[in-house]
């Protein structure tokens, strides 16, 4: 019997979020927009212009245009979440969340637990993250600090099928979530398209779908080397097992999805396979997801292991701003591939 | 319109229930039979219970690190307060908050920010998400003399501001931030000025006077349900006792704390409804009795009440069902 195959269109991660927001405002009406410069006639549709166009649909108290005033933002989408709404609040670069700190690490993350379960803060606070040429204050990853939040969960979708997917779940989360979205993969067009961007674009359902989190996805099989890689840096890690292969090195890519909650089973699975373990992460290396990941695969897959763990991460510095430096800064193809020599040095 | 005589000796029974409240959890405390630490709301009464006399029932209060008296006056049980303060299953938080996150979602009052200055964006997006649901409800934000120096404060309440939120921010001044006296870090004379950098009333009252904290707030909360935006209100007022736990009061003079305690809030409501003879000595003794029997059951009940496993503080850091 032949399986009706849902009808796709090809979007960028922009447009994807976007479709995403906008089903779940239409299906639901708790859920609504708060930012800065999201909903102004004539203005951007947010930083990456994810939510263009959609206050002429929804109306300008639904596409909710603030002060630039972060704390309030995340404050107002506590207040909002607890008052029985389903706020998705963005700020315009990721490395502004710390300008809300409390109000996320705080109140977001903390008010269920306070309450022994009675409330539930069901928001979405979406940062674009990365280094894109914008330094030291407009370039950063935090994504890191986050998953050290219980209380918090944190997805970073790579691709346009994830991004719709995985929003729709966030917004149907009585949980607060921090997603994370790279500036470099959005495929925002006209002036706000991103030089150097990588753009994947994808075949995203037009019908309604999610995509749970704490489900990684293998991008790409492999038998040697397991590589767990996140955002941008999914992208690299295949373009260094594409180059690895014709050395005759089998990697394989995994893309967690969610970093909170973490799919370990996925890796554990593959490190089974392949013995041997390589994190890219865009965040600084001390304190980072990518140590954390390389802790909980050591103390649950340790027999397992034929050669150290070994992370691939920025170093710790603030973000440089001159390309040279910044080409420096994020781990590229190279420093991962060369990664996956030494880990198979061990033998 | 003035307040029935059944309104007024609801009042006094509502202070006398914090004040009480108060004086023996510090006992329970001291004794060493209570864990935690306390921010006690003694001297303060009048604000708490004039502010919550104003609202409904499905109205909200934000509450602070001081939130024992904003509880009760909201309508948080005595029995579920005191089993918080022991950290028992049966408290407010089932023994997850403690003293400074008490509240109870079912009354309306909103598990305790302890932050200072951190409820006030979080008061103006419940009130956002009233407004946008078109409830009618209204949020009362409470919150000491520090807080209007923390950014939260600003974003918060310009927020509430531009966009015509139903909330009312009160603001109790007791005259020390710890113990830190509030002319030394704020310019104005007037903490209620604070109010027209953001295009919004601002009025101080005096906050001993329990009728006059609910003169000043029953327009402000009717201005707000009916779409006419927030109101700062601030109280003038006194805690009797120290900031905290270990607070010996270094920082202020005794004759100050006199004056202070001469303008008490109870006392005043009291000696007023003896004046117009709407209440007897012995009718206000039967209250203060009625109080005493409810404190003790509320303390044999927290006593009494399980305690919790250990391993329960795993719970409740996600919603159970997780997403749906």
């Amino acid at each position: 019997m032949a399986v009706a195959q849902p009808e796709t269109r090809t979007m960028t991660i922009a447009e994807a979020l976007r479709e995403a927001i906008r089903e779940e405002m239409r299906r639901d009406e708790r859920v609504f927009c708060l930012g800065e410069d999201i909903g102004i006639p004539g203005g951007f549709g947010g930083a990456f212009t994810v939510t263009l166009g959609l206050a002429e649909e929804f109306g300008h108290q639904r596409i909710l245009d603030t002060p630039i005033s972060e704390a309030g933002i995340a404050g107002a989408a506590v207040g909002a979440a607890l008052a029985g709404m389903r706020p998705v609040a963005d700020v315009q670069y990721a490395d502004f969340l710390f300008c809300a700190m409390d109000q996320l690490v705080n109140q977001a993350a903390k008010m269920r637990y306070m309450s022994g379960g009675k409330v539930a803060v069901p928001l979405v606070m979406r940062a674009p993250s990365g280094a894109t040429t914008r330094a030291a204050q407009h370039g950063q990853s935090p994504e890191s600090y986050f998953i050290h939040v219980p209380g918090l969960k944190v997805a970073c979708p790579s691709t346009a099928y994830d991004a719709k997917g995985l929003l729709k779940t966030a917004i149907r989360d009585d949980n607060p979530v921090l997603f994370f979205e790279h500036k470099l993969l959005y495929g925002s067009k006209g002036m706000r398209a991103e030089k150097g961007a990588l753009s994947p674009v994808g075949e995203v359902p037009l019908d309604d779908y999610t995509i749970p989190f704490g489900k990684g996805a293998i991008r790409r099989e492999g038998t040697d080397v397991t590589i767990v890689a996140k955002l941008l840096m999914v992208y690299k890690a295949l373009s260094a097992a594409e180059a690895l292969a014709e050395e005759g090195i089998s990697c394989e890519v995994l893309d967690p999805r969610t970093l909170v909650p973490f799919d370990t089973e996925l890796v554990v699975e593959s490190v089974r396979k392949t013995e041997r373990l390589v994190i890219v992460d865009e965040c600084p290396r001390t304190g980072g997801w990518a140590g954390e990941v390389a802790a909980e695969i050591q103390e649950q897959a340790f027999g397992h292991l034929d050669a150290p763990i070994k992370r691939v991460t920025a170093p710790d510095t603030p973000v440089p701003f001159a390309p040279v430096m910044e080409k420096y800064y994020v781990p590229d193809e190279q420093d991962i591939a060369q990664a996956v020599r030494e880990v198979l040095r061990w033998r | 319109m003035p307040l029935s005589t059944e309104q007024l000796l609801h009042l006094y029974r509502q202070m006398v229930r914090i004040r009480r409240f108060e004086e023996k959890v510090n006992q329970l405390f001291l004794e060493g039979v209570m864990p935690g630490t306390l921010h006690l709301y003694i001297g303060q009464e009048a604000c708490a219970v004039g502010v919550c006399e104003a609202l409904q029932q499905t109205d909200w209060i934000t509450s602070t690190h001081r939130p024992h008296g904003h509880a009760i006056a909201k309508g948080v049980s005595m029995d579920s307060l005191m089993a918080e303060l022991f950290g028992k299953t049966t408290g407010c938080c089932g023994g997850y908050g403690g003293s400074m996150h008490v509240g109870d979602p079912a009354v309306g009052s909103l598990t305790a920010i302890a932050i200072v200055g951190g409820n006030t964006p979080v008061a103006s997006g419940m009130a956002l998400g009233f407004k946008l649901q078109k409830t009618g409800q209204v949020v009362c934000c409470f919150m000491g003399d520090g807080a209007v120096n923390e950014g939260a404060f600003h974003e918060g309440v310009n927020m509430a501001a531009i966009w015509d939120l139903p909330v009312v921010f009160i603001c109790e001044n007791n005259k020390y931030g710890a113990s830190t006296p509030v002319e030394q870090v704020v310019k104005l004379e007037k903490l209620a000025d604070r109010a027209h950098g953001y295009g919004i009333p601002g009025v101080t009252v005096d906050g001993m006077d329990v009728l006059a904290v609910h003169e000043a707030i029953a327009p402000a909360v009717e201005r707000a349900r009916s779409g006419g935006g927030p109101t700062f209100v601030e109280c003038e007022t006194y805690r009797f006792i120290g900031h905290s736990r270990s607070d010996t009061r270094g920082y202020r003079s005794r004759e100050e704390e006199a004056e202070w305690k001469a303008r008490d809030p109870i006392a005043r409501l009291a000696a007023q409804l003896k004046e117009s003879e709407q209440a007897t000595d012995e009718a206000l003794t039967a209250i203060a009795a009625a109080v005493e029997e409810e404190l003790e059951q509320a303390v044999a009940f927290a006593r009494e009440s399980p305690a919790r496993a250990p391993e329960d503080c795993l719970r409740h850091v996600f919603t159970e069902e997780g997403a749906h």
